[in-house]
């Protein structure tokens, strides 16, 4: 037998259930803590987001219209397989940097997080929706629907569980995304990818590209066909005033959350779900 | 002229054809060259409206569509015809007076002509005394494999007498004909018995268009032209969905007949869910910023 070669992966994207590459043919290089090359990931352009965006828009019905019991449990599944592919994310954790006690805690906390919201999906509906008292024979309420395909900007600092806080309540809810992973550290979201993808999360749900916020936040912002928009870190005031003037054009919904420690109680959060939500009320005539 | 001996096939090179389709949807247009051949796209649609639910007020609507495609935009042209079924055809044609948009009529027992030959003229009688200016026919498929080439001619010859005035195009439905041969061979037949456009589809069966039927088809048009002199339609239709596949379709035509083909006289698309999506593409083009079918009326 001759020696084992190392198989190194290629990091592509994701984008409806598949691992597509860019469709510009970039990429960039990404680098691990002692500054050594750890892999190429696809530098993304403004026809991968159209596309997934498109995809995503084509998942939506059917995941919104999922029970939320089924939307728990396939939540839940994410958690499992991510608690069964641990290793490799804390190994990946620390080859950027992270003590193993901190690649554990990361994973660890990642995975509660996951089974947080999973608990969410059938309880988020009866805290937030209501029964309205009106003066008129009638029987008024008011439910929460998803607010549609949702663009996130994962936080740059914290690959693993800061992806994982900002996709889970967004899915949770019934809303579909394209998230732009963090510019530094791809690699931890493309491996979650393959977790999502190993955890019946229909394709399309969730969509992961990467690259550069500087050159796609103009078109996650100006597409119609995006209903909102969350992201975590500080943006540079340009980018801030164009995003909020794009968003303007389809009266898209901004959500900017200021959360820098992912273990603090604002990480884990059921107003994070209500952000995706719209409220439809509804008055239904009734005789006494 | 002598008439082909439809007994016998004309040979296609099945590899060849979606080679020379796969080598042509390569074919890159943007920007300028890409708004005018949406908005020409646009210009040959046959908004098409073909179901057991269909009432007036869906017809109207569709006729509101047509003459109006997109509000915000009042520059961009209408479609070139509304196409319905006989009992259709009175309300469309009141609703598109004065419009210049054509109104077409499937008739023959569309979709699938499995009616004696008297109803289908009787039929066909019908819709134009209705109003309408272009008549969609279907061919037997049954009797076309059957090898029964005279019957499917004669009847077809029939059917154009019995349109006077209006267009006629041929439904040669190549979902259910199997090989390129008898694409090229119908083709062949519904020139020659009269037909003054071709259509590869009513849309009711699948696979319904496709870029490689459609060459076959439109190769078949191109050799009739050179022998006759004579300038016979073409019209895909039936699962063009996006503005991209349509763009495709015209660079097949123009490569294969040539811009004297690329007008809604001699080229259409038969289709609906196509306006919306060319619709947004060309505001695409002129905001710059993709759009969502949220904002586009829905046919």
């Amino acid at each position: 037998m001759s020696e084992h070669l190392e198989v190194l992966k290629t990091y592509k994207i994701y984008v409806g259930g598949n691992f597509p590459r860019t469709e510009s043919g970039r990429y960039y290089k990404v680098f691990d803590s002692e500054g050594d090359l750890l892999a190429n990931a696809c530098l993304c352009s403004r026809k991968d987001v159209r596309d997934a965006v498109k995809t995503a828009r084509g998942a939506f019905n059917g995941w919104a219209s999922r029970n939320a019991y089924n939307r728990g449990q396939i939540l839940y599944r994410i958690a499992e397989m991510l608690e069964g592919r641990r290793a490799e994310f804390e190994k990946q954790l620390s080859r950027i940097g992270f003590t193993k006690a901190e690649a554990e805690s990361d994973v660890n906390t990642s995975i509660d997080r996951l089974i947080y919201y999973a608990g969410w999906t059938d309880k988020y509906q009866q805290v937030f929706g209501s029964v309205n008292p009106v003066a008129s024979a009638h029987f008024n309420f008011s439910i929460l629907e998803p607010t549609g395909v949702t663009g996130i900007f994962a936080p740059e600092n914290s690959p693993l569980l800061g992806l994982v806080s900002v996709i889970a309540p967004v899915i949770a809810g019934g809303n579909v995304c394209v998230v732009l992973a963090s510019q530094a550290y791809p690699t931890l979201s493309i491996l979650f990818a393959e977790v999502l993808n190993s955890s019946d999360v229909p394709g399309g749900v969730v969509n992961i590209l990467t690259g550069k916020k500087e050159e796609l936040a103009e078109h996650f912002s100006s597409h119609m066909d995006v209903n909102a928009l969350l992201y975590t870190d500080a943006l540079n005031t340009d980018m801030k005033k164009m995003i909020d003037e794009n968003a303007s054009l389809n009266v898209k919904r901004i959500v900017k959350k200021n959360i820098e420690d992912w273990y603090s109680d604002k990480s884990q959060d059921p107003y994070l779900l209500l952000d995706f939500q719209e409220t439809k009320t509804t008055w239904h005539p009734v005789g006494f | 002229m002598n008439l082909t001996d439809f007994t016998t096939s004309v040979p296609i090179d099945h590899v060849a054809v979606e080679e020379r389709v796969s080598r042509l949807n390569k074919r890159s247009i943007k920007k300028g060259s890409k708004v005018q051949a949406l908005k020409l796209a646009l210009s040959m649609m046959d908004l098409t409206t073909l179901e057991g639910k269909d009432s007036p007020g869906k017809v109207i609507q569709l006729c509101q569509k047509a003459k109006k495609p997109y509000a915000a935009m009042p520059d961009i042209p209408t479609v070139a015809a509304v196409c319905v079924y006989p009992n259709m055809v009175k309300v469309a044609k009141d609703h598109l007076k004065g419009s210049g948009i054509h109104v077409a009529s499937v008739a023959t027992a569309f979709p699938s002509g499995m009616a004696p030959l008297s109803v289908r003229i009787d039929d066909t009688k019908f819709a134009v005394e209705q109003g309408a200016d272009e008549v969609d026919m279907v061919i037997s498929r049954g009797a076309f494999l059957a090898g029964e080439f005279n019957l499917v001619f004669d009847e077809i010859a029939a059917i154009k007498e019995a349109c006077g005035k209006a267009h006629l195009k041929v439904i040669l439905e190549t979902g259910e004909l199997h090989t390129y041969e008898n694409v090229r061979k119908a083709s062949d037949l519904a020139m020659q018995a009269g037909g003054d456009f071709i259509k590869t589809s009513t849309g009711k069966i699948s696979p319904a268009a496709t870029q490689p039927v459609t060459l076959v088809m439109l190769e078949a048009i191109r050799d009739y032209y050179y022998k006759t002199g004579k300038k016979i339609g073409m019209k895909p239709a039936g699962g063009i969905r996006t503005a991209k596949q349509a763009l495709q379709y015209l660079v097949l035509v123009k490569e294969t007949l040539g811009a004297e083909w690329l007008n809604n006289e001699l080229f259409r698309f038969g289709a609906s869910s196509l306006a919306n999506d060319v619709l947004m593409q060309i505001v695409k083009q002129e905001t710059g910023q993709y759009q969502s079918p949220d904002y586009f009326s829905i046919d």
